[in-house]
Protein backbone atom coordinates (compact mmCIF):
# COMPACT_ATOMS: atom_id res chain seq x y z
CA UNK A 1 0.00 0.00 0.00
CA UNK A 2 1.54 3.14 -1.18
CA UNK A 3 1.66 6.49 0.80
CA UNK A 4 0.09 9.12 -0.92
CA UNK A 5 2.13 12.80 -0.30
CA UNK A 6 0.21 15.69 -1.79
CA UNK A 7 2.74 18.74 -2.40
CA UNK A 8 1.01 22.17 -1.96
CA UNK A 9 1.73 25.99 -0.64
CA UNK A 10 -1.39 27.91 -1.73
CA UNK A 11 0.81 30.34 -2.76
CA UNK A 12 1.97 29.90 -6.84
CA UNK A 13 5.30 30.04 -8.05
CA UNK A 14 7.29 28.51 -5.13
CA UNK A 15 8.48 25.63 -5.93
CA UNK A 16 5.84 22.31 -5.60
CA UNK A 17 6.49 21.13 -8.79
CA UNK A 18 10.16 21.57 -8.16
CA UNK A 19 10.01 19.99 -5.15
CA UNK A 20 7.92 17.17 -6.52
CA UNK A 21 9.97 16.28 -8.97
CA UNK A 22 13.11 16.22 -6.44
CA UNK A 23 11.50 14.30 -4.24
CA UNK A 24 9.59 11.66 -6.32
CA UNK A 25 13.28 10.90 -8.52
CA UNK A 26 15.28 10.89 -4.87
CA UNK A 27 12.77 8.38 -3.51
CA UNK A 28 13.20 6.18 -6.94
CA UNK A 29 17.19 6.76 -7.11
CA UNK A 30 16.39 4.91 -3.27
CA UNK A 31 14.71 1.98 -4.81
CA UNK A 32 11.27 2.94 -3.79
CA UNK A 33 8.68 2.49 -6.67
CA UNK A 34 7.51 6.02 -6.67
CA UNK A 35 4.36 7.42 -9.32
CA UNK A 36 4.25 11.41 -9.16
CA UNK A 37 0.32 13.08 -10.31
CA UNK A 38 0.34 16.33 -11.62
CA UNK A 39 -3.08 17.39 -10.63
CA UNK A 40 -2.83 21.06 -12.06
CA UNK A 41 -5.36 20.42 -14.60
CA UNK A 42 -5.26 23.17 -17.60
CA UNK A 43 -1.73 24.49 -16.53
CA UNK A 44 0.36 21.14 -16.33
CA UNK A 45 4.05 21.54 -15.85
CA UNK A 46 5.61 18.13 -14.10
CA UNK A 47 5.95 16.64 -17.29
CA UNK A 48 8.17 19.74 -18.53
CA UNK A 49 9.94 19.58 -15.00
CA UNK A 50 10.04 15.82 -15.22
CA UNK A 51 11.06 15.52 -19.49
CA UNK A 52 8.24 13.64 -20.44
CA UNK A 53 6.22 16.31 -22.19
CA UNK A 54 6.74 14.38 -25.36
CA UNK A 55 5.57 11.20 -24.42
CA UNK A 56 2.15 12.18 -23.37
CA UNK A 57 -0.85 10.14 -24.53
CA UNK A 58 -3.58 9.67 -21.93
CA UNK A 59 -3.97 11.80 -19.03
CA UNK A 60 -5.43 11.89 -15.24
CA UNK A 61 -8.61 13.33 -16.82
CA UNK A 62 -8.49 10.39 -19.25
CA UNK A 63 -8.42 8.10 -16.35
CA UNK A 64 -10.89 9.90 -14.06
CA UNK A 65 -13.57 9.85 -16.35
CA UNK A 66 -12.83 6.16 -17.80
CA UNK A 67 -11.73 7.02 -21.07
CA UNK A 68 -8.67 5.72 -20.34
CA UNK A 69 -6.94 2.80 -18.37
CA UNK A 70 -4.75 3.85 -15.28
CA UNK A 71 -1.51 1.77 -17.20
CA UNK A 72 -1.64 2.85 -20.57
CA UNK A 73 -1.60 7.10 -19.13
CA UNK A 74 1.23 6.29 -16.69
CA UNK A 75 4.61 7.65 -18.14
CA UNK A 76 7.89 5.48 -17.29
CA UNK A 77 10.30 7.83 -16.41
CA UNK A 78 14.01 6.76 -19.05
CA UNK A 79 16.10 7.23 -16.77
CA UNK A 80 14.81 5.73 -13.17
CA UNK A 81 12.42 2.71 -13.69
CA UNK A 82 11.10 2.83 -10.79
CA UNK A 83 9.32 6.56 -11.02
CA UNK A 84 6.54 6.84 -13.18
CA UNK A 85 4.43 10.10 -14.20
CA UNK A 86 0.68 10.18 -14.44
CA UNK A 87 0.23 13.65 -16.31
CA UNK A 88 -2.29 16.15 -15.95
CA UNK A 89 -4.13 17.71 -18.89
CA UNK A 90 -3.49 20.69 -20.45
CA UNK A 91 -6.57 21.19 -22.24
CA UNK A 92 -9.43 20.63 -19.81
CA UNK A 93 -10.01 22.63 -16.32
CA UNK A 94 -10.39 21.96 -12.85
CA UNK A 95 -14.25 21.61 -13.10
CA UNK A 96 -13.59 17.63 -14.91
CA UNK A 97 -11.77 16.43 -12.25
CA UNK A 98 -15.29 14.23 -9.84
CA UNK A 99 -14.82 13.06 -6.27
CA UNK A 100 -15.23 9.59 -7.29
CA UNK A 101 -13.19 9.55 -10.12
CA UNK A 102 -10.02 10.80 -8.51
CA UNK A 103 -10.76 8.32 -5.46
CA UNK A 104 -10.60 5.78 -7.13
CA UNK A 105 -7.58 6.43 -9.00
CA UNK A 106 -5.86 7.07 -6.00
CA UNK A 107 -6.78 3.89 -4.95
CA UNK A 108 -5.94 2.44 -8.14
CA UNK A 109 -2.21 3.83 -7.85
CA UNK A 110 -2.16 3.05 -3.60
CA UNK A 111 -2.36 -0.80 -4.79
CA UNK A 112 0.67 -0.21 -7.57
CA UNK A 113 3.43 2.08 -5.62
CA UNK A 114 5.54 2.72 -2.18
CA UNK A 115 4.84 6.32 -2.84
CA UNK A 116 2.39 8.56 -4.76
CA UNK A 117 3.16 12.01 -4.82
CA UNK A 118 0.40 14.54 -5.92
CA UNK A 119 1.41 17.75 -7.31
CA UNK A 120 -1.27 20.04 -6.13
CA UNK A 121 -2.16 23.52 -7.73
CA UNK A 122 -1.51 26.94 -6.86
CA UNK A 123 -4.70 28.26 -4.70
CA UNK A 124 -7.50 26.59 -2.48
CA UNK A 125 -10.15 25.69 -5.00
CA UNK A 126 -11.27 22.53 -6.44
CA UNK A 127 -8.06 21.75 -7.95
CA UNK A 128 -5.99 21.77 -4.55
CA UNK A 129 -9.46 20.59 -2.51
CA UNK A 130 -9.26 17.04 -4.66
CA UNK A 131 -5.07 17.04 -4.44
CA UNK A 132 -5.03 17.00 -0.95
CA UNK A 133 -8.50 15.18 -0.46
CA UNK A 134 -6.88 11.30 0.07
CA UNK A 135 -3.18 12.02 1.51
CA UNK A 136 -1.70 10.69 3.85
CA UNK A 137 1.19 13.11 4.25
CA UNK A 138 1.33 16.95 3.56
CA UNK A 139 4.68 18.45 2.07
CA UNK A 140 4.03 22.33 2.27
CA UNK A 141 5.89 23.92 0.71
CA UNK A 142 7.20 27.60 1.92
CA UNK A 143 9.21 30.66 0.62
CA UNK A 144 10.74 32.87 3.58
CA UNK A 145 8.49 35.87 2.81
CA UNK A 146 4.97 36.87 4.50
CA UNK A 147 2.64 35.72 1.73
CA UNK A 148 3.83 32.41 0.97
CA UNK A 149 4.10 31.94 4.94
CA UNK A 150 0.70 32.87 5.57
CA UNK A 151 -1.20 31.26 2.62
CA UNK A 152 0.66 28.27 3.71
CA UNK A 153 -0.91 28.58 6.70
CA UNK A 154 -4.42 28.42 5.41
CA UNK A 155 -3.47 25.88 3.19
CA UNK A 156 -2.48 23.83 6.81
CA UNK A 157 -6.02 24.93 7.85
CA UNK A 158 -7.66 23.33 5.07
CA UNK A 159 -5.55 20.36 5.39
CA UNK A 160 -6.83 19.81 8.99
CA UNK A 161 -10.79 20.39 7.70
CA UNK A 162 -11.20 18.76 4.07
CA UNK A 163 -9.00 15.78 3.91
CA UNK A 164 -10.30 12.20 3.87
CA UNK A 165 -8.05 11.73 7.31
CA UNK A 166 -9.08 14.96 8.96
CA UNK A 167 -12.67 14.17 8.56
CA UNK A 168 -12.17 10.82 9.66
CA UNK A 169 -10.52 12.05 13.01
CA UNK A 170 -7.05 10.75 12.15
CA UNK A 171 -3.93 12.32 12.19
CA UNK A 172 -2.34 13.89 8.78
CA UNK A 173 1.22 13.98 8.84
CA UNK A 174 1.92 17.92 7.83
CA UNK A 175 6.04 18.79 7.03
CA UNK A 176 7.30 22.04 6.00
CA UNK A 177 9.92 22.62 2.91
CA UNK A 178 11.64 25.79 3.05
CA UNK A 179 12.50 26.84 -0.38
CA UNK A 180 14.91 29.23 -1.96
CA UNK A 181 16.14 29.69 1.39
CA UNK A 182 19.59 32.40 1.73
CA UNK A 183 20.95 32.49 4.94
CA UNK A 184 22.92 35.62 4.05
CA UNK A 185 19.80 37.85 3.44
CA UNK A 186 18.18 35.73 6.26
CA UNK A 187 20.61 36.76 8.45
CA UNK A 188 20.54 40.63 6.98
CA UNK A 189 16.49 40.99 7.82
CA UNK A 190 15.67 40.61 3.91
CA UNK A 191 14.09 37.48 4.40
CA UNK A 192 12.42 35.59 7.05
CA UNK A 193 14.80 33.66 9.05
CA UNK A 194 13.96 29.50 9.20
CA UNK A 195 12.86 29.90 12.86
CA UNK A 196 10.35 32.72 12.39
CA UNK A 197 8.97 30.51 9.42
CA UNK A 198 8.45 27.59 11.69
CA UNK A 199 6.70 29.84 14.75
CA UNK A 200 4.13 30.75 12.49
CA UNK A 201 2.95 27.80 11.01
CA UNK A 202 4.12 25.26 13.84
CA UNK A 203 4.70 21.75 11.63
CA UNK A 204 7.62 20.03 11.56
CA UNK A 205 10.69 20.98 9.22
CA UNK A 206 10.62 18.72 6.61
CA UNK A 207 14.05 20.20 4.85
CA UNK A 208 15.36 23.79 4.12
CA UNK A 209 16.22 24.04 0.48
CA UNK A 210 18.97 26.81 -0.50
CA UNK A 211 18.14 29.08 -3.27
CA UNK A 212 20.43 27.97 -6.20
CA UNK A 213 21.01 28.00 -9.96
CA UNK A 214 20.56 24.55 -9.80
CA UNK A 215 16.82 24.23 -9.65
CA UNK A 216 16.53 26.33 -12.59
CA UNK A 217 19.26 24.35 -14.78
CA UNK A 218 17.60 21.31 -14.23
CA UNK A 219 13.84 22.47 -14.75
CA UNK A 220 15.25 23.71 -18.47
CA UNK A 221 16.71 20.84 -18.82
CA UNK A 222 13.65 18.44 -17.70
CA UNK A 223 15.33 16.80 -15.01
CA UNK A 224 14.59 16.43 -11.44
CA UNK A 225 17.82 18.12 -9.58
CA UNK A 226 18.00 15.58 -7.42
CA UNK A 227 19.04 13.70 -10.56
CA UNK A 228 20.59 16.21 -12.28
CA UNK A 229 23.26 17.62 -9.83
CA UNK A 230 23.19 14.92 -6.74
CA UNK A 231 25.82 16.68 -5.23
CA UNK A 232 24.19 20.28 -5.62
CA UNK A 233 22.73 21.79 -2.29
CA UNK A 234 19.52 21.65 -3.06
CA UNK A 235 19.54 18.17 -4.59
CA UNK A 236 21.26 17.21 -0.91
CA UNK A 237 18.59 18.91 0.97
CA UNK A 238 16.14 17.29 -0.87
CA UNK A 239 17.86 13.84 -0.48
CA UNK A 240 17.95 14.48 3.25
CA UNK A 241 13.89 15.01 2.98
CA UNK A 242 13.55 12.08 1.46
CA UNK A 243 15.76 10.30 4.37
CA UNK A 244 13.67 11.98 6.83
CA UNK A 245 10.17 10.88 5.34
CA UNK A 246 11.31 7.36 5.17
CA UNK A 247 11.89 7.45 9.10
CA UNK A 248 15.46 7.47 9.15
CA UNK A 249 16.78 10.74 11.74
CA UNK A 250 18.75 13.17 9.80
CA UNK A 251 20.54 16.08 11.19
CA UNK A 252 18.84 19.35 9.88
CA UNK A 253 21.71 21.30 7.90
CA UNK A 254 20.95 23.83 5.36
CA UNK A 255 23.32 22.79 2.72
CA UNK A 256 25.71 25.44 0.69
CA UNK A 257 27.42 25.30 -2.47
CA UNK A 258 30.95 24.27 -1.70
CA UNK A 259 33.08 26.65 -3.46
CA UNK A 260 37.15 26.28 -3.20
CA UNK A 261 38.55 29.50 -2.22
CA UNK A 262 39.84 29.74 -6.20
CA UNK A 263 36.72 29.73 -7.21
CA UNK A 264 35.79 32.60 -5.12
CA UNK A 265 38.43 34.15 -6.73
CA UNK A 266 37.20 33.42 -10.13
CA UNK A 267 33.71 34.22 -10.13
CA UNK A 268 34.81 37.64 -8.45
CA UNK A 269 37.06 38.34 -11.50
CA UNK A 270 34.61 37.67 -13.54
CA UNK A 271 32.16 39.58 -12.13
CA UNK B 1 -27.02 65.13 57.54
CA UNK B 2 -24.35 66.62 59.04
CA UNK B 3 -27.14 68.98 60.80
CA UNK B 4 -28.16 65.90 62.89
CA UNK B 5 -25.08 65.56 64.12
CA UNK B 6 -24.90 69.12 65.87
CA UNK B 7 -27.57 69.08 68.30
CA UNK B 8 -26.15 65.95 69.92
CA UNK B 9 -22.54 66.25 71.79
CA UNK B 10 -22.51 62.66 72.91
CA UNK B 11 -22.34 61.48 69.40
CA UNK B 12 -18.86 59.88 69.32
CA UNK B 13 -16.79 58.64 66.53
CA UNK B 14 -18.84 56.25 65.56
CA UNK B 15 -21.21 58.65 63.98
CA UNK B 16 -18.31 60.31 62.53
CA UNK B 17 -17.07 57.49 60.22
CA UNK B 18 -20.55 56.11 59.07
CA UNK B 19 -20.50 56.05 55.45
CA UNK B 20 -22.24 58.90 54.25
CA UNK B 21 -26.18 57.28 52.90
CA UNK B 22 -25.24 55.70 49.47
CA UNK B 23 -27.65 57.19 47.19
CA UNK B 24 -27.19 56.75 43.21
CA UNK B 25 -28.94 58.45 40.35
CA UNK B 26 -30.65 56.57 37.86
CA UNK B 27 -32.80 57.04 34.60
CA UNK B 28 -35.41 54.45 33.66
CA UNK B 29 -37.60 54.15 30.27
CA UNK B 30 -40.66 54.39 31.56
CA UNK B 31 -44.16 54.19 29.46
CA UNK B 32 -46.63 56.97 29.30
CA UNK B 33 -50.46 57.19 29.79
CA UNK B 34 -51.81 60.13 28.61
CA UNK B 35 -56.04 60.12 29.71
CA UNK B 36 -58.34 62.27 27.10
CA UNK B 37 -61.47 63.10 27.52
CA UNK B 38 -63.84 61.81 27.32
CA UNK B 39 -62.60 59.18 29.69
CA UNK B 40 -65.30 56.51 28.59
CA UNK B 41 -63.47 56.32 24.93
CA UNK B 42 -59.94 56.00 26.06
CA UNK B 43 -60.56 53.36 28.87
CA UNK B 44 -62.42 51.52 26.15
CA UNK B 45 -59.63 52.20 23.65
CA UNK B 46 -57.12 51.25 26.70
CA UNK B 47 -59.45 47.58 27.22
CA UNK B 48 -58.97 47.20 23.60
CA UNK B 49 -55.42 47.50 23.42
CA UNK B 50 -54.68 45.34 26.76
CA UNK B 51 -57.34 42.54 25.07
CA UNK B 52 -54.52 42.58 21.92
CA UNK B 53 -50.96 42.80 23.64
CA UNK B 54 -51.84 41.75 26.77
CA UNK B 55 -48.56 41.81 28.22
CA UNK B 56 -47.64 45.43 26.93
CA UNK B 57 -48.19 46.96 30.66
CA UNK B 58 -46.73 44.19 32.29
CA UNK B 59 -43.80 44.69 34.47
CA UNK B 60 -43.11 48.08 32.58
CA UNK B 61 -43.17 51.56 34.90
CA UNK B 62 -46.11 53.40 33.74
CA UNK B 63 -46.19 57.18 34.56
CA UNK B 64 -49.63 58.94 34.12
CA UNK B 65 -49.75 62.21 32.03
CA UNK B 66 -52.88 64.17 33.47
CA UNK B 67 -52.44 67.24 31.00
CA UNK B 68 -55.06 66.09 28.72
CA UNK B 69 -57.46 66.05 31.99
CA UNK B 70 -57.03 69.40 33.27
CA UNK B 71 -59.91 70.85 32.11
CA UNK B 72 -62.48 67.72 33.01
CA UNK B 73 -64.38 68.81 35.70
CA UNK B 74 -64.22 64.59 37.11
CA UNK B 75 -65.84 64.41 40.61
CA UNK B 76 -65.38 61.30 42.68
CA UNK B 77 -67.75 59.18 40.98
CA UNK B 78 -65.44 56.21 39.23
CA UNK B 79 -68.84 54.69 37.54
CA UNK B 80 -68.79 58.04 35.72
CA UNK B 81 -65.74 57.18 33.74
CA UNK B 82 -67.40 53.22 32.31
CA UNK B 83 -70.45 55.76 30.70
CA UNK B 84 -69.88 57.32 27.34
CA UNK B 85 -70.21 60.88 28.68
CA UNK B 86 -69.24 63.75 26.28
CA UNK B 87 -66.95 66.30 27.88
CA UNK B 88 -68.88 69.19 29.14
CA UNK B 89 -68.07 72.36 27.99
CA UNK B 90 -67.89 73.95 31.04
CA UNK B 91 -66.28 77.90 31.21
CA UNK B 92 -64.98 77.16 34.71
CA UNK B 93 -63.17 73.65 34.01
CA UNK B 94 -59.63 75.23 34.71
CA UNK B 95 -60.21 75.86 38.26
CA UNK B 96 -61.81 72.25 38.84
CA UNK B 97 -59.27 69.22 39.95
CA UNK B 98 -59.35 66.04 38.15
CA UNK B 99 -60.07 62.71 40.21
CA UNK B 100 -56.92 61.27 39.82
CA UNK B 101 -57.16 58.67 42.67
CA UNK B 102 -60.28 57.50 40.85
CA UNK B 103 -57.92 57.27 37.45
CA UNK B 104 -55.29 55.62 39.19
CA UNK B 105 -57.58 52.45 40.91
CA UNK B 106 -59.77 52.34 37.63
CA UNK B 107 -56.00 51.43 36.14
CA UNK B 108 -55.02 48.90 39.15
CA UNK B 109 -58.51 47.29 38.06
CA UNK B 110 -57.20 46.35 34.44
CA UNK B 111 -53.45 45.68 36.13
CA UNK B 112 -51.72 49.30 35.54
CA UNK B 113 -49.84 50.29 38.04
CA UNK B 114 -49.05 53.77 38.11
CA UNK B 115 -45.68 54.82 39.51
CA UNK B 116 -45.60 58.52 39.63
CA UNK B 117 -47.78 61.12 37.80
CA UNK B 118 -46.73 64.07 35.18
CA UNK B 119 -47.63 67.48 34.73
CA UNK B 120 -50.39 67.66 37.14
CA UNK B 121 -51.10 70.78 40.04
CA UNK B 122 -48.89 69.54 43.42
CA UNK B 123 -52.60 70.37 44.78
CA UNK B 124 -53.89 67.90 43.01
CA UNK B 125 -52.03 65.11 44.36
CA UNK B 126 -52.70 63.37 47.62
CA UNK B 127 -50.31 61.54 49.92
CA UNK B 128 -51.62 57.90 49.22
CA UNK B 129 -51.32 59.05 45.33
CA UNK B 130 -47.93 58.52 43.11
CA UNK B 131 -45.39 61.48 43.43
CA UNK B 132 -45.43 63.94 40.79
CA UNK B 133 -42.56 63.54 38.53
CA UNK B 134 -40.93 66.35 36.34
CA UNK B 135 -37.92 66.93 33.75
CA UNK B 136 -39.10 64.00 31.59
CA UNK B 137 -38.03 63.29 27.97
CA UNK B 138 -39.64 61.91 25.54
CA UNK B 139 -37.92 58.62 24.18
CA UNK B 140 -38.41 55.83 21.83
CA UNK B 141 -40.33 52.78 23.09
CA UNK B 142 -40.36 49.18 21.68
CA UNK B 143 -43.64 49.14 19.91
CA UNK B 144 -45.67 46.43 21.19
CA UNK B 145 -44.76 42.92 19.56
CA UNK B 146 -48.05 41.48 19.16
CA UNK B 147 -50.94 44.02 17.83
CA UNK B 148 -51.71 41.22 15.58
CA UNK B 149 -52.98 38.84 17.43
CA UNK B 150 -53.22 37.81 21.15
CA UNK B 151 -50.50 35.35 21.49
CA UNK B 152 -50.45 32.29 24.10
CA UNK B 153 -47.62 33.66 26.81
CA UNK B 154 -45.06 31.13 26.58
CA UNK B 155 -43.07 30.24 30.01
CA UNK B 156 -39.94 32.25 29.82
CA UNK B 157 -36.76 30.50 28.49
CA UNK B 158 -34.51 29.84 31.11
CA UNK B 159 -30.98 31.84 30.69
CA UNK B 160 -28.77 29.97 28.58
CA UNK B 161 -25.21 29.34 30.67
CA UNK B 162 -22.92 30.83 29.13
CA UNK B 163 -20.37 27.96 27.69
CA UNK B 164 -16.83 28.25 26.83
CA UNK B 165 -14.73 27.01 23.90
CA UNK B 166 -11.60 25.52 24.26
CA UNK B 167 -9.42 25.29 20.58
CA UNK B 168 -6.71 22.36 20.94
CA UNK B 169 -4.95 24.07 17.94
CA UNK B 170 -3.73 26.94 16.36
CA UNK B 171 -6.19 28.96 14.33
CA UNK B 172 -5.02 28.96 11.27
CA UNK B 173 -5.07 31.80 8.21
CA UNK B 174 -9.03 31.83 6.44
CA UNK B 175 -10.38 30.04 9.67
CA UNK B 176 -13.05 32.06 11.91
CA UNK B 177 -14.51 31.22 15.52
CA UNK B 178 -17.73 32.37 16.24
CA UNK B 179 -18.92 31.83 19.49
CA UNK B 180 -21.66 34.02 20.41
CA UNK B 181 -22.08 33.08 24.34
CA UNK B 182 -19.56 32.56 26.45
CA UNK B 183 -15.39 32.62 26.19
CA UNK B 184 -12.91 31.31 24.02
CA UNK B 185 -10.00 29.79 24.57
CA UNK B 186 -6.73 28.86 22.12
CA UNK B 187 -4.28 27.19 23.13
CA UNK B 188 -2.38 27.93 20.15
CA UNK B 189 -1.63 31.17 17.97
CA UNK B 190 -4.40 32.86 15.91
CA UNK B 191 -2.79 33.26 12.55
CA UNK B 192 -2.64 36.25 10.75
CA UNK B 193 -6.04 36.25 8.44
CA UNK B 194 -8.02 34.24 11.14
CA UNK B 195 -10.54 35.65 13.29
CA UNK B 196 -12.42 34.80 16.73
CA UNK B 197 -15.79 36.56 17.30
CA UNK B 198 -16.64 35.71 21.16
CA UNK B 199 -19.81 36.72 23.22
CA UNK B 200 -17.50 36.73 26.08
CA UNK B 201 -13.88 37.00 26.43
CA UNK B 202 -10.75 35.73 24.25
CA UNK B 203 -7.82 34.19 25.86
CA UNK B 204 -5.07 33.12 23.48
CA UNK B 205 -2.09 31.21 24.82
CA UNK B 206 -0.07 31.64 21.45
CA UNK B 207 0.47 34.83 19.15
CA UNK B 208 -2.84 36.80 18.39
CA UNK B 209 -1.27 37.91 14.41
CA UNK B 210 -5.15 37.68 13.26
CA UNK B 211 -8.59 39.58 14.61
CA UNK B 212 -10.15 39.12 17.76
CA UNK B 213 -13.72 40.52 18.88
CA UNK B 214 -14.89 39.93 22.38
CA UNK B 215 -17.92 41.07 23.67
CA UNK B 216 -19.87 40.72 20.57
CA UNK B 217 -23.37 40.98 20.72
CA UNK B 218 -22.76 43.90 23.87
CA UNK B 219 -20.53 42.57 26.45
CA UNK B 220 -18.55 45.25 27.56
CA UNK B 221 -16.80 43.68 30.21
CA UNK B 222 -15.24 41.01 28.10
CA UNK B 223 -11.32 40.72 27.52
CA UNK B 224 -8.68 39.75 25.22
CA UNK B 225 -5.50 38.25 26.76
CA UNK B 226 -2.84 36.75 24.79
CA UNK B 227 1.01 35.62 24.94
CA UNK B 228 2.06 37.47 21.69
CA UNK B 229 0.14 40.80 20.95
CA UNK B 230 0.41 41.25 16.92
CA UNK B 231 -2.98 41.51 16.25
CA UNK B 232 -4.74 42.76 12.85
CA UNK B 233 -7.52 44.12 14.57
CA UNK B 234 -9.06 44.29 17.94
CA UNK B 235 -12.67 44.73 19.30
CA UNK B 236 -14.50 44.93 22.63
CA UNK B 237 -18.18 45.47 22.39
CA UNK B 238 -18.65 47.01 19.02
CA UNK B 239 -15.24 49.32 19.37
CA UNK B 240 -12.15 48.39 17.26
CA UNK B 241 -8.71 49.72 16.77
CA UNK B 242 -6.68 48.07 13.83
CA UNK B 243 -2.89 47.27 14.08
CA UNK B 244 -1.85 50.44 12.58
CA UNK B 245 -3.51 52.41 15.89
CA UNK B 246 -2.34 50.53 18.94
CA UNK B 247 0.61 50.75 20.72
CA UNK B 248 3.69 49.89 19.14
CA UNK B 249 5.31 48.98 22.17
CA UNK B 250 3.20 46.56 23.19
CA UNK B 251 3.63 44.60 19.59
CA UNK B 252 4.74 40.68 21.06
CA UNK B 253 4.09 41.37 24.41
CA UNK B 254 2.26 39.43 26.30
CA UNK B 255 -1.13 42.08 26.40
CA UNK B 256 -4.61 42.43 28.28
CA UNK B 257 -7.10 44.62 26.30
CA UNK B 258 -10.14 45.70 27.62
CA UNK B 259 -13.19 48.38 27.94
CA UNK B 260 -12.91 51.62 30.18
CA UNK B 261 -15.99 53.44 29.49
CA UNK B 262 -16.21 53.85 25.23
CA UNK B 263 -12.40 53.45 25.05
CA UNK B 264 -10.15 50.59 24.53
CA UNK B 265 -7.72 49.85 27.12
CA UNK B 266 -4.75 47.61 26.55
CA UNK B 267 -1.60 47.08 28.75
CA UNK B 268 1.45 44.32 29.20
CA UNK B 269 0.48 41.61 30.95
CA UNK B 270 4.50 40.91 32.45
Amino acid sequence: MAKIIVVTSGKGGVGKTTTTAALGAALAQAGQNVCVVDFDVGLRNLDLIMGAERRVVYDLINVVQGDAKLTQALIRDKRLDTLALLPASQTRDKDALTDEGVARVIGELREKFDWVICDSPAGIERGATLAMRHADIAVVVTNPEVSSVRDSDRIIGLLDSKTERAEKGEHLEKHLILTRYDPGRAERGEMLKIEDVLEILSIPLLAVVPESEEVLKASNLGSPVTLNAPQSAPARAYIDAVRRLRGETVEMIVPSEKRSLLGKLFTRRAA
Amino acid sequence: MASGNNSSTAVTSISLTRPSLPLRGRSFRALVLAPETPLGDWFSHLDALVQRSPTLFSERAVILDVSGLAKDPLRGDAARLETAEPAEDDTDAAAATPDIAGLVDELKQRGIRIMGVEKAEPAWLGPALPPLLSGGRPAEMAPPADVKAPEPVKAPEPPRKPNSLVLENPLRSGQSVYHPEGDVTVMGSVASGAEILAGGSIHIYGALRGRAIAGAGGNPRARICCRKFEPELIGIDGLFRTADTTDPKLRKKAVQVWLEGETLRMAALD
